[in-house]
Parts: C-alpha cells; structure tokens; sequence
C-alpha cells in the first residue's frame, strides 16, 4: 500500500484562493503517534478515494487543549482554543472531520461557546454518510468469517450519543459485531481520558486498559475495533498484557474499511 | 379531648421541625456559586417525570428497581390513610373517610396489599445489604453511619407496615365485636384482607383491643412525622430532592464541560493586545472569582443539591473503572464528602450566625489521590438514578489544584508545557506535524 496520498494544507489552497469543503483535523496523536499515524493515513486515503475536497492545516494546527481542560488547566486550554479559533476562522471553515473524539468533542461542545462554531464530524459518522451515498464501494465478504467485536471511546460515545456511525460502518462490510458485555452507554474507559494518558496511574490492583481489555477478549475477537487512537494503544497494550497479539489486532474503523474498501 | 390537643401538638411540632429542616437545607444548598440550568424548561420537565417520578434510570437494574418501586409507591400511596388519620386525630372522629363506602373499603383493602408488599420488598432489601453483602454496599465510605441509616430506614418501613396492619386488625375484631363507636351500623367498615388473619392472634378482650389498636393508630402517626424528620439526616431525603435534582441536571452531551467565566475574561485580555488591564469596570474587579473549587462554597449550588440528593447507593462507584481497578476514587465518596463539610458549614453557621473560617476546606474530605485518578469517562454520571454528576466535582477541585495551587501531578505539568510551547502533550516540534504524509 505505497500509493501516494494526496494532501494539501489550508495555506496552500488559501494561497491558491481556495477554500476546501471540509478541514480534516488530524490531532496530536494522528499526527506524532506511529501507531495512531496509520490511522491517518488509512483515513486521508478513504478520503482520497471518495473525492473529498479537503485540507489539512499542518503546522498551524495545535493541541486543541482537551487533555489541559480534563486535567483543570482551564487556563491553557482557552488559550488553545482562542489560538485555535483564530486560525480556522481566518481561513473561513465551516466543516471540521477528525478522527480523535476527544478533538471531537471540544469542536462541537466548548468552542461554539469561545467563537469557534463549525459543523463537526467524527470520522466515522463521514464515512458512514461516504458509504451510504455510495461515494466509497465495499467489497462484500471480506470480512466474513472473522469475529470482530467494538469498543465506544467514552467520547464518542457515552460523551456524545454516538454508538450507531462505528456500528454502521462495520456492518456495511457485513461484519456481525460481537458485542461485549458492556457496550454503547455501558461501556468501560480504556483508561487513557482525563489526561491519564500522560501521567501514571495511582496506587491500583490492576491498569484500567488490562481490566478493559479482559472483558474485549472474552468475546474471542480476531480483530478488536475502536475509533479513537488513544483507546487503540491503551488496549494494545492490553492485547500484549494477555500475551495476545499474534492472534487479536486492534484496528481503527477507518483501517478496518480501507482494508474492505472496492478498488474501481 | 386530651388526646386532640395532644395530637393537634405534636403535628405541629412534627411539621414545624420538618419544615426549619428544609430551610436549612435550602439555606445551605444557596451557598454555592450560581448555576445556569433554567434553560430547556420542557426537556427538563421531561427529565424529572422520567427519571424521579419514573424511576427510569434504576431499572437498568430490574430487581432492585421493582422492589424499589413498590417500596416507594406502598409507601406514597399507603400515606392517602395519613390524610384520614389527621382528620380523626384533630376532630376525635374515627375512621371519617368510610362514608364513601365501596371505594373506601376498596382503597383499605390495597392499602393492606400494599403494606405486605413492602414489607416483603424491605425484608428483602435488608438481606441484600445484610446477609448477601452486595459489593457496593461494602465500601470503605459506607462503614459506620451510612450502614447504620440504610438499615435504620428498612427498620422504620417495617415497623411503619406492621403498625398499620394492626391497627387495622384489631380496628376489624373490634367492629366485629360491635364494641362502642368502632360499631358501624352499615356493616364492616373497610376491608382487611390480610389484617383479618390477625385475628384469631389478637386478644378477645374488647379493652385489651382498643388498646392495640389506639396504640398502633398513635405509634404510625407519630412514627410518620419521626421519619419527615429524620429525612434531613438520612440519605433519604432523596425521596423529596430527586424531583429538583433531576430538573437541574446535566443535559447531554455529557462530554460536554462548560467553560469557566473567570477564565474567558483573563484569555480575552492576554488575546487582545489592545486592551487595558486597569481599564476593567469597578465592580468586576472587586473580589476575584476563586478559579475552581477548594470548599463547597466554591461549587455551583447544583452540585450542593446534587450532595443531599445522593442515595449512597453506590451505582456510580460499581461503574467507575479507576474503582474497579482497585483505586482510592469511589465518586459516591466524592458526593458523601461534599454533603459532610456542607452539613459541617451548615452547623458552623448555625452556631456563629454566619460562616467562622475553621481552617478546613473540601481538600480535608478529598485525597489528592483521588481527584487524580478520575478518566472523566461519565460512566459516574451516566449510572446514577438521581443525575448526580461528581465528576463535574472532580473537575472543580481540579482546577482549584492546577490554577490556584499548582499543584499537578509533575508529569501533567509536563504535558502543560508541552502543550504551551509545541502545541501538542507531547515533546514533538509543531513543524514536523505534516511529517505523516510522506513516511511509511
Ligand atoms: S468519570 Fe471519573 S469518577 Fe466517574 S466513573 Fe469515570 S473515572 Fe470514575
Ligand atoms: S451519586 Fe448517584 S449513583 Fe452515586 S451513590 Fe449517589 S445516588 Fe448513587
């Protein structure tokens, strides 16, 4: 898969005098993270090949402050956004798609309220409505056979009442979910929100993504899907912890798709 | 007549009590800051009519919810009879309801069906806690008093029952015997489908009846006002405080924080390189807000309410990863701890006339420990029946640590110095955030 990926940043179109359809926010762990990395690229190409007119702001963008706000730096994460705001104001966006919920969710809930008021899109809900206006194709039957079960990042989730675009996605490829025990609004953090992700844990029994990822691998799944690059490595390593990871991969929807996408 | 007056006293007594009770919980509830939840008025109605009235949230667990649910309507409905009971207790008449004939032997006869339902929902309820020794129920934060008030509450719903069985009971035996006033020409008077197997276990004597059953009559009235008051120190005033918990909850999305004021007032002045920091109006810049929260004072007043209203059910804490992966953060702790400093407040202020600084704040409830442990994943807030909400406490407490104390973990200042200089949590250059498109 060493097909060139098309992606041009918000200064170049401005500098062309063009504005692109969408923003594709990449984030920080798309962008530094080599797992969550293939995640990005797995999902510019899924854009690519439905013809999305979008960009990406490159060097402009900045943390938008998620982790600072769930760690009490109210502080700096107003900074962040005001920083932030400033840039997709000036090149006027109106639409926002990133594939970090927790990116997600700042977009959508606590920037409107800062100046920063877009149209805001997980990735999956872009696929979803990709997929059902046939702008990307999928191979029937490429997953059949493989037991695919799905974890809710809780801010997708439980945080925002997203449970159905994930799902859709993978059942367009025909994929019959084996849910976990808890799911949907039910589901168990992968341990990494709240800024936990950069800090260690407190005096615990176990780690909250070896709790998680025990109850992912009681449904003997092939593959464990989830949408968000954080919950990926916490339950990566979950997938080591249990000395697994010859036989359970941990894909992103995005990944997951691109694999059943149809060439034409 | 002796009886009356002695009657009409100790209602007034028992309401009066009741009442300077909730005024002082309303009191200490206004402490906090100010909450901007009069928005959305009709989703907020439907919220309360859903999940205070309707139960909806506690029957993502259906045994404990029906159980509950007969306890909690046995125990409303079973308080229609109140209504007669303060009639005869003032006027001195019996049973003054029973004109209404069918209907009112209609509405005994559930009442009694009712009372040994929840009997049998309480007894049950007591071995869940007691001998089942349900996990939730065993946490560090429930030993000592909070056992002993959720097993005080089953114990008083019992005996409550009982007393009005007897009464009853012995009321039937009593008519039967055609004994003085109890004597309805029409016949008997109400119907006592389970109180009548009572009767062969009662005495025959006329005079020890009238005892029994003046002494049940006087024992579940008066026991009825002990509870109205006992409501203020009991986690059970949540049978009264879920109706405004639930209307000044949290709306979705629950990831969704609000933004600080204080905080957006400081941005805008270092954003601007225009403005004039002395130029701000007088009154605003009076007295700082503290940013987040130290003491209860500090917390919107939701949250306060949100304190009283907790059940210490412990819904929350079941849910809570950081808990079940055997860490100190239990968020029913959280709630607990924010009701013990307010009542602490509270009795400071009832003793001096107004709040005297004792030294202590929230911090002395709440670990560091624990605020830390939280991964702001709503499961808290998502489980709980009365739309409690501690991990906005979390956060509050939070803030007070980073912005007024610096006082986070080192590791997450860290990260806020990445996030100042580079742009990300993360020690990578902001430059090489493109970096992705072209490597393999
Ligand atoms: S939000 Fe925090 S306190 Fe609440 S369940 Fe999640 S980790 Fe526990
Ligand atoms: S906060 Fe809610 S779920 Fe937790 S103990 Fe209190 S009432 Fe129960």
């Amino acid at each position: 898969m060493s097909e060139k990926i098309k992606v041009r940043t918000m200064a170049e179109l401005a500098a062309e005098g063009k504005e692109p359809e969408i923003l594709f926010w990449v984030g920080c762990a798309g962008s530094f993270d080599d797992r969550a990395k293939k995640i990005t690229k797995a999902f510019a190409k899924l854009l690519n090949k439905a013809n999305v007119d979008f960009a990406v702001l490159g060097t402009e963008e900045s943390c938008t402050g998620d982790p600072a706000k769930r760690a009490g730096n109210e502080f700096l994460f107003q900074m962040q956004a005001a920083t932030n705001i400033e840039v997709m104001n000036s090149y006027n966006v109106k639409k926002i798609v990133t594939t970090c919920p927790h990116c997600y969710n700042t977009f959508k809930n606590e920037y409107p309220d800062l100046g920063g008021k877009y149209e805001v899109y997980h990735h999956t809900e872009l696929l979803q409505s990709l997929l059902q206006e046939g702008k990307l194709k999928v191979e029937g039957g490429a997953y059949k056979g493989i037991d695919i079960t799905y974890h809710d990042p809780c801010y997708l989730g439980r945080g925002n009442g997203q449970y159905e675009a994930p799902r859709e996605v993978l059942h367009q490829l025909e994929i019959d979910i084996k849910e976990m025990k808890h799911h949907k609004e039910n589901s168990v953090c992968c341990g990494a929100g709240g800024a936990q992700m950069f800090k260690e844990a407190e005096p615990q029994k176990e780690e909250i993504f070896v709790f998680r990822t025990r109850e992912a691998l009681e449904t003997n799944p092939k593959v464990i899907a989830t949408a968000c690059a954080f919950c990926n490595t916490m339950i990566t390593d979950g997938v080591k912890f249990f000395n697994k990871e010859q036989d359970v991969k941990v894909l992103d929807i995005a990944e997951i798709l691109e694999q059943g996408i149809k060439e034409d | 007549m002796i009886g009356q007056i002695l009657f009409t006293i100790i209602l007034l007594v028992g309401a009066g009590y009741f009442i300077s009770n909730i005024q002082k919980a309303i009191r200490n509830i206004k402490l906090g800051k100010p909450s901007h939840r009069d928005d959305h008025k009709e989703q907020r109605l439907k919220n309360m009519i859903l999940k205070a009235f309707g139960q909806q949230k506690m029957f993502k667990r259906p045994i404990p919810a029906l159980l509950h649910l007969v306890v909690y309507l046995g125990f409303i409905i079973i308080n229609i009879e109140v209504i007669e009971i303060v009639i005869d207790g003032i006027f001195g008449t019996h049973r003054i309801l029973s004109f209404m004939g069918g209907f009112y032997n209609f509405l005994i006869g559930s009442f009694e069906f009712l009372a040994t339902l929840v009997i049998v929902s309480v007894t049950i309820f007591w071995i869940r806690r007691n001998i089942l020794k349900l996990l939730r129920f065993q946490s560090p934060e429930m030993k000592g008093w909070p056992k002993k008030d959720a097993n005080l509450i089953l114990y008083f719903e019992m005996v409550l029952m009982t007393a009005f069985l007897t009464m009853n009971a012995a009321d039937y035996k009593l008519q039967v015997l055609h004994y003085g006033h109890y004597y309805f020409k029409q016949g008997i008077v109400g119907s006592f489908p389970i109180s009548k197997f009572l009767y062969n276990i009662l005495p025959d004597n006329p005079e020890s009846l009238v005892l029994i059953e003046r002494g049940a009559w006087w024992f579940h009235i008066i026991g009825i006002l002990v509870f109205l008051n006992y409501l203020y120190f009991s986690k059970h005033l949540h049978i009264l405080l879920a109706f405004p918990n639930t209307y000044y909850a949290k709306l979705p999305p629950l990831a969704k924080f609000e933004n600080l004021e204080s905080v957006k007032k400081e941005v805008a002045l270092m954003m601007d390189p225009n403005a004039d920091p002395y130029a701000m109006p007088v009154e605003e810049a009076e007295e700082p807000d503290r940013f987040g929260a130290r003491d209860v004072f500090d917390l919107e007043w939701v949250y306060l309410l949100n304190a009283y209203t907790c059940t210490e059910c412990g819904r929350c804490t079941d849910v809570c990863p950081a808990n079940q992966t055997g860490k100190k953060l239990s968020p029913r702790k959280i709630m607990m701890d924010v009701r013990d400093r307010l009542e602490e407040v509270g009795k400071n202020i009832d003793a001096n006339g107004e709040f005297v600084d004792d030294g202590k704040s929230l911090l002395d409830y709440i670990s560091k420990e624990e605020i830390w442990a939280c991964t702001t994943c709503n499961a808290c807030v998502e489980e709980c029946p009365v739309e409690n909400d501690p991990l906005d406490v979390i956060i509050a407490v939070r803030q007070y640590l980073v912005m007024e104390e610096s006082a986070a973990p080192s590791e997450l200042n860290m990260t806020f110095t990445n996030i100042e200089n580079n742009g990300a949590p993360w020690q990578y250059s902001q430059m090489d955030r493109l970096n992705w498109v072209d490597e393999d």
